[in-house]
């Protein structure tokens, strides 16, 4: 067997708060695929961005061994010319350049500051063939499909000579064909001796190109296993995953006792979302779910499962093409085509972006909370500010929002008081049924408690909360019940008797096998 | 040091702790409100100092009353445009088209009042349709076709101008009637016995000064009503004193001339409705949530299609009402008015607090930022200073004021 081409050695990695990545250590061989797979927010990420210097040397602990040797690598320039090569989730491909320039952008083949076009194009159509692409390299990357793109991305990493390949979820973008592609462009590089990192919670992909398996929680390496070995069932990976012990601690709670024969608060029936540029994409196929009142149901999926856009197009058709499916509200079918007759209906959506999609930073907290429901502090068109100060000092005293005055810029607080006021605004919107996306990502534990007993209390005054997390024991500790989501489809239903941490994952993992 | 005095005399020493605790605190207080408010605290500061330089330098000619009664008339316009560009601004856009607009209005009262015989008043109401309507088709364009406003409202700056050149022919066109001059050029009437002073504008300022205060009191006594932290007593009586003490000049100023020009009236009644509509109203909170943060303004349920078509359909009317004091200025309409008059009213938006990006701004900042603009003017005419070297001095003036406010924030983030 080869020796280790890669050493990560007691990786350190804190930013302002939270520390990322605490402890971990990964020893990649020499021409395997390696897999490294954990919750969204283990660090996966992180540790990849460590690697490729997009975290300079001195910004992290530990140390990097790359073919024997320690690097100090300060950008990302400095890691690719010793040949590792990061491809990102987001692609970072220039949409309105050829394919062969964006192949070469930063690496131009040039004679005395021009483009030589004869040596560009040859090289291009070489590489292009090398990855499996026959189009011509003078396309524009806009006019070819995101699986070709991704391809075009190696071609690029190719073209810089690279010795380790990186990459961070490459498939989460991909229908099943073009994902069966890659994968297999993965193993024809591996014959060519190019060793790969690959991100991925799909375990289905990790067992068909994988040799090895790290996997990482809550910013630790928990153990590499052997993926060709009989013992690394998807059930062992899988407990490596979760594998946690439940220290966090939730308020208690008396579980809801569904009422039968009143109808849902929410049902959404066979709701199908295509992707708003792939139309041959199904974000959301044909999901049915239900929410009655003072029940908190979760959804639980990883990234990629389409809980947000489920969420997000019915909310007011915000994100993505509808293609299907019907909301009803307490058992009448509603629209729901804009947010404002969602939020006529009495449907709030807490997004999980709240800088982007929450909240206006540069304005103030009373400002920000009172904009959903202006019209309950104002009369005839006219906002009375001493009442909206009012309202928002009673949400700030009962959500305890650290702030010292409610004419606080939002941006200037933190993101657990930041959730505070975006959950604030909602509340003031006085809505039936609450959607909250991921309400505590990026914060402390202290304000996890604190917005876990505000759900708590919506629930107790009979409010329907739709609760999507990543977090499973935050789920498997608030609610009554709990959905799973793979790859747009609804996979599963647990009561809260039924559910575990295992039980959800592995229908959270649960992809179409990958055809060929 | 301290130890000794409380050993000295142990009575006064809390009580003169107490007393520099709380100045601490209204200091405090003031620092606190005066760093939220910075770009507009200092520009009126600014302005203060700007005014004060060219008086000294002119020996009191910039203050004197027939050249702040000047001063009123000339920029009159370019306010009436500022508040109209802060809101276009502040909603994420920019309006380049007013200056032609205003242009195209004067030459469309001309065609109907002087080649048609259209009465005066109904002329007016024709010409502030007409703003109406283009600010609506631009803003058609941009909010409902999502074309930048920056290209829209380029291609009507293009639009308008021709426009005016066909309508007056490349000629000038007036004179206008008479009630129409008044707006551009007129003062109040004059009635009862005669004093040194305007009787009427003294009455006008008087009255204005009385309604500020009692407004200030019961907003005051409102918030106090609510249990809400109110500004401490004394802060709040200086506030009065000062801004009771700048009416009162200003109105002593223009009584000791002809009296209050008519326009400065209609520019009032703007700053106030204005104010109070970004302040107060839904429609102004909308605005500010879009340029803030259009995304989550759009998952707020704010319909920001139509805000911003408003937005440009008041910018409109404003224009409209900006060409009409124009032309009533001149007397005739002119293929040249209000020429480059967006980019003024553009420098007075910014100056006076605006965000490039959208989301910040006052109505009171963008006519701050228009007088510092127009004092800067009428001092630099008073001196005799070439329009080349006034330029060059004003978009300095630009350029200094928004990056002082870059580096202010850049200071306060970090």
């Amino acid at each position: 067997m080869a020796g280790p081409v890669l050493e990560m050695r007691s990786i350190v990695k804190t930013f302002p708060g939270v520390k990322a990545l605490s402890d971990v250590t990964l020893t990649v061989r020499q021409g395997e695929v390696h897999a490294i797979c954990g919750e969204n927010g283990a660090g996966k990420s992180t540790l990849m961005k460590v690697l490729s210097g997009v975290h300079p040397h001195g910004s992290y602990e530990g140390e990097i061994l790359f073919e024997g040797e320690e690097c100090r690598f300060k950008d990302i320039r400095a890691s690719e010319q010793r040949g590792i090569v990061i491809i990102h989730q987001e692609l970072a491909l220039s949409p309105y350049l050829s394919l062969a320039e964006n192949i070469f952008l930063g690496n131009e083949h040039a004679k005395g500051g021009f483009i030589d076009w004869r040596e560009t194009l040859r090289h291009a159509t070489e590489l292009l063939r090398r990855v499996g692409l026959d189009d011509h390299p003078e396309t524009r990357v806009a006019d070819i499909g995101v699986g070709k793109q991704q391809l075009v991305e190696i071609a690029k990493a190719l073209s810089k000579k690279v010795k380790l390949l990186i990459l961070d979820e490459p498939t989460a973008a991909l229908n099943d064909e073009d994902s069966g592609k890659l994968l297999d462009l993965i193993l024809e590089l591996k014959k060519q001796g190019i060793t790969s990192i690959i991100i991925s919670h799909k375990l289905n992909e990790i067992r068909r190109v994988a040799d090895s398996v790290t996997i990482i929680r809550d910013g630790k390496s928990i153990e590499t296993l052997d993926v060709k070995a009989p013992e690394t069932t998807e059930d062992r990976i899988i407990s490596g995953m979760v594998g946690r012990d439940l220290d966090h601690r939730f308020p208690e709670r008396t579980p809801h006792e569904a009422e039968e024969g009143a109808a849902p608060a929410l049902e959404i029936r066979d709701w199908t979302v295509l992707h708003p540029i792939d139309q041959q994409r199904r974000v959301v196929d044909h999901v049915s779910i239900h929410a009655r009142r003072g029940e908190i149901v979760g959804i639980a999926g990883l990234m990629g499962a389409g809980r947000t856009e489920l969420a997000m197009s019915v909310f007011g058709r915000s994100y993505g093409r509808y293609a299907g499916g019907t909301v009803l509200k307490d058992g009448a079918e509603i629209r729901t085509k804009s947010v404002a007759d969602a939020v006529k209906h009495g449907i709030a959506y807490v997004t999980e972006d709240r800088k982007h999609y929450g909240l206006n930073l540069i304005d103030t907290i009373n400002r920000n909370i009172s904009l959903t429901a202006l019209k309950k502090v104002a009369k005839r068109g006219v906002v009375d500010e001493h009442e909206e100060r009012q309202v928002a000092e009673r949400y700030r005293k009962t959500m305890n929002i650290k702030a010292p005055t409610v004419f606080e810029p939002v941006g200037k607080l933190s993101g657990g008081n930041q959730q505070k006021v975006v959950l604030s605004k909602w509340i003031f919107a006085g809505p039936d049924v609450l959607i909250l996306d991921e309400p505590t990502r990026g914060i402390d534990v202290g304000a996890k408690y604190e917005i876990y007993t505000v759900i708590d209390k919506l629930a107790a005054e009979g409010k329907a909360v739709v609760f999507i997390s990543s977090e499973l024991p935050e789920l498997l500790g608030m609610c009554d019940r709990i959905y799973t989501m793979a790859a747009g489809r609804l996979t599963g239903e647990f009561s809260r008797a039924e559910a575990t941490q295992e039980s959800l994952m592995r229908q959270m993992t649960k992809d179409k096998e990958v055809t060929r | 040091m301290s130890t000794e005095v409380t050993a000295k005399s142990p009575a006064p020493a809390p009580s003169g702790g107490t007393g520099s605790a709380t100045g601490g605190g209204l200091l405090q207080l003031m620092l606190d409100g005066m760093r939220r408010n910075m770009r507009q605290y200092g520009m009126l500061i600014a302005l203060g100092l700007i005014v004060a330089f060219f008086a000294i330098l002119t020996d009191g000619d910039l203050l004197l009353p027939r050249n702040v009664s000047n001063l009123v008339l000339q920029n009159s316009y370019i306010l009436i445009l500022a508040i109209g560009m802060m809101l276009v601004i502040v909603a994420g856009h920019i309006d380049l088209s007013v200056g032609s607009l205003t242009a195209f209005v004067g030459a469309f009262a001309a065609v109907l009042t002087v080649q048609h015989d259209v009465s005066w008043p109904l002329a007016v109401v024709l010409c502030l349709l007409a703003g109406a309507a283009a600010g609506a088709a631009q803003g058609f364009f941009i909010a409902y076709l999502g074309i930048p406003s920056f290209i829209v409202t380029l291609a009507g700056m293009l639009v308008f101008r021709g426009v005016t050149e066909i309508l007056l022919e490349g000629q000038t066109l007036g004179p206008f009637p008479d009630g129409l001059q008044k707006m551009g050029n007129g003062f109040l009437p004059e009635v009862g016995p005669t004093t040194n002073y305007h009787n009427i504008t003294l009455l006008l300022g008087f009255t204005l000064i009385a309604f500020v205060v009692i407004q200030e009191i019961r907003d005051r006594s409102r918030q106090k009503e609510f249990s809400l932290d109110v500004v401490p007593r004394n802060i709040f009586l200086l506030k009065l004193i000062a801004i009771s003490a700048a009416l009162l000049a200003v109105t002593m100023l223009l009584a000791s001339y002809k009296g209050a020009p008519i326009i400065l009236l209609v520019l009032g009644a703007l700053v106030v409705g204005y104010g109070y509509l970004m302040r107060n109203s839904v429609f102004g909170r909308h605005i500010y949530a879009i340029g803030g943060n259009l995304p989550a303004a759009k998952l707020s349920g704010v319909k920001d299609k139509k805000v911003t078509f408003l937005v440009f359909v008041n910018m409109g009317v404003l224009a409209a009402l900006a060409g009409l004091a124009i032309a009533a200025r001149l007397n005739a309409a002119s293929p040249k008015a209000g020429l480059s008059y967006e980019l003024e009213a553009i420098a007075s938006a910014f100056i006076g607090g605006a965000s490039m990006s959208g989301g910040v701004g006052t109505v009171l900042g963008a006519i701050i930022g228009g007088l510092v603009l127009g004092v800067l003017n009428n001092g630099m005419n008073l001196l005799s200073v070439g329009t080349d070297w006034q330029q060059v001095i004003k978009g300095l003036a630009l350029l200094a004021a928004v990056g002082f406010d870059v580096w202010n924030k850049r200071k306060g983030g970090s």
